[in-house]
């Protein structure tokens, strides 16, 4: 097996585990920490297309790793903003669950006749 | 196509860096002057966005600019095609109707430095720019980047009250984006590694029909999607668009769901044009009538106004995505396809009118009531009778009656699916009118109704807030003054449609 593919393989694990656990973990927390595994599969994919992709007698195609450093940095940027979300929750409600928005469901449940 | 910056290429940098600089000039100087940059900076946007569409216009050509003078695929484009200037037009016109009308609800502070007034107009702009980006991108990472900035910009907005109920809908509106935004990341590198660059234009000359490319475009449609709330994506809308301040909510609403929805355009029309499956097409139909049929089931059943109006958003939404089946042209090929293009754009921009118009009397009328129970709304129509006006209006174009500008695209889609034997789609579109007809009716009937004791309202509205959305509704009526056929604006830069179809 080439080491593109071990790589592109582990990169598609780590999306593979990331998207199970965003979907199947109902806390916001573990949510977050999941698309930043996703995260990690897909900048590993960015690695190696810049290993395949390497032309021109470099060692790498530039273009993907520039993109994954704005990738890497928009990825952290969301990891921060959802943190911050998530504290100022916690501090609100004492909770740092999803399931403490339960006003706006009963809410919505009173509202029906 | 011109391999170099065209003339008026500098107005697309103009459009994104106008509002970035306002976003840093109202962080430097504080809450005190940021109401002032964005008012200042909003004609001047305008000016810019109109000069983009009139540029774009008279050359009958995209307006393009290379950043750096570098080329693709090591450079980035920002391109302007007919469809970029109508929704730069449309993201700028109701910007500045936004603007005037929040400044009532956040006005600057006059001695404490208070949080929310910064943090609106703040995050009004930098929407606003990043809106812009996304519009003219002509590179699918840079893209990625813009959607990121627009998600960014708009998920505060929907906590600006700080209540948890509101930072709950937040959090949940931003886990969605994020699953999105990393699905089409996905996509991109999918694509980079098999054709070796981003830029749309290029990449439409080398993409073929091969695996690769269906789960790229299928990874990132599917992460739009998750992105512009189409059923079962939705979960995240109602709560977050109801529990906004109004003028954010009218932003939410109008704008900043057809940023993903303009992608998935740009992805299945400009990327792989020809390419697109008309079994993929039929699925995104399918799960645009179920958004439509299920929204607006779900609008009757509201008790709050507010809510009722976020889930007529949920079934309109639906409306946009009935285009894919209709447009998306089999290999035989046939004339319709550019009228279900046309009337899939036009329901966007109409609904963005539309909606922030209701959405601005919905918050009006929560302001004047202190609450916006449905069941509480009589007299409201005696009292706010331009604001019930603005709703109702607005309310047109979502039903889709004549004249307005739903009616126009609906008509659009409508004539298409007849044309085109998929009589289906036709019936969902008549099906969802009426729908929209009974929760429209349903709010007008109780508003209009004779309350037994007189109504005390908690404040005095003023006109000038009311005629806000009375002239964004008055704007989705004028666009029903179209002719009913492919509009030439929107077809500049699209070689590959013959206009045709609906003449």
């Amino acid at each position: 097996m080439s080491d593109p593919t071990l790589y592109g393989l582990c990169g598609a694990v780590l999306v593979g585990l990331g998207l199970y656990g965003l979907i199947v973990h109902p806390q916001p927390l573990r949510k977050i920490l999941a698309f930043n595994l996703i995260g990690g599969g897909v900048f590993l994919l960015f690695g190696v297309v810049a290993r395949r992709g390497a032309a021109a007698g470099f060692g790498g195609d530039p273009v993907p790793q520039a993109l994954v450093i704005t990738g890497i940095v928009v990825a952290f940027s969301a990891t921060a903003l959802a943190v911050a979300l998530l504290l100022r929750l916690f501090q609100e409600t004492g909770q740092a669950t999803l399931q403490s928005d339960a006003p706006t469901k009963a809410r919505m449940d009173d509202s029906q006749p | 196509m011109p391999n170099s910056t065209t003339a008026g290429g500098f107005l697309l940098v103009l459009a994104i860096v106008l509002p970035a600089v306002g976003v840093l000039l109202s962080v430097a100087l504080g809450g005190r002057h940021a109401e002032r940059v964005a008012l200042i900076l909003m004609p001047v946007g305008l000016t810019v966005a109109v000069a983009i569409a009139v540029g774009v216009w008279r050359t009958h050509n995209v307006l393009q600019y290379f950043v750096g003078s570098w080329d693709p695929p090591l450079g980035v484009v920002f391109r302007a095609d007919g469809l970029s200037a109508a929704m730069i037009v449309t993201a700028a016109l109701l910007i500045c109707g936004i603007g005037l009308f929040a400044r009532a609800q956040f006005p600057s502070p006059q001695e404490a430095e208070t949080r929310a007034p910064l943090i609106f107009w703040t995050l009004l702009l930098a929407v606003w720019g990043a809106l812009n980006a996304v519009f003219i991108g002509g590179d699918l990472f840079n893209l990625y980047v813009a959607l990121e900035l627009l998600t960014f910009a708009a998920v505060p907005l929907v906590s600006l009250d700080g209540r948890a109920e509101t930072l709950a809908a937040a959090l949940r509106y931003l886990l969605f984006a994020l699953f999105g935004s990393i699905l089409y990341l996905l996509g991109t590198v999918l694509l980079y590694g098999a054709y070796g660059t981003l830029d749309i234009v290029l990449l439409s000359g080398r993409i073929h029909a091969e695996p690769v490319a269906w789960a790229a475009i299928s990874l990132m449609t599917a992460g739009l999607l998750a992105k512009a709330a189409l059923y079962p994506f939705h979960l995240w809308l109602p709560p977050a668009h109801a529990g906004a301040p109004a003028p954010a909510s009218a932003l939410l609403s109008g704008l900043v769901v057809k940023a993903p929805f303009f992608l998935v355009v740009r992805l299945w029309f400009d990327v792989m044009p020809g390419l697109a499956d008309q079994a993929a097409a039929q699925m995104l139909g399918i799960l645009g009538a179920a958004a439509i049929l299920f929204g607006s089931v779900v609008a009757l059943r509201q008790a709050r106004l507010k809510l009722l109006i976020a889930y007529s958003t949920v079934a309109q939404i639906g409306y946009l995505f009935l285009m894919f089946p209709l447009a998306v042209r089999p290999e035989t090929g046939h004339s319709w396809s550019t009228a279900a293009w046309t009337g899939g754009v036009l329901q966007a921009i109409s609904h963005a009118f539309a909606k922030a118009a209701m959405f601005m009397a919905a918050g009006l009328i929560a302001e004047a009531l202190g609450h916006d129970r449905l069941a509480g709304l009589a007299g409201i129509g005696r009292a706010l009778p331009i604001a019930v006006f603005a709703f109702g209006i607005g309310g047109l174009s979502l039903m889709g009656l004549p004249p307005s500008g739903g009616f126009v695209a609906k008509a659009m889609l409508l004539t298409a699916a007849v044309a085109e034997g998929q009589w289906w789609w036709a019936l969902v579109v008549l099906v969802g009118g009426l729908l929209a007809g009974g929760y429209v009716f349903l709010v007008l009937a109780r508003a209009l109704a004779d309350s037994i004791e007189p109504l005390a309202l908690l404040t005095t509205i003023s006109r000038g807030r009311q005629a806000v959305a009375v002239a964004l509704a008055l704007c989705a009526v004028l666009l029903g003054f179209l002719p009913l056929r492919p509009s030439a604006l929107l077809q500049i830069g699209r070689p590959d449609i013959a206009v045709g179809g609906l003449r």
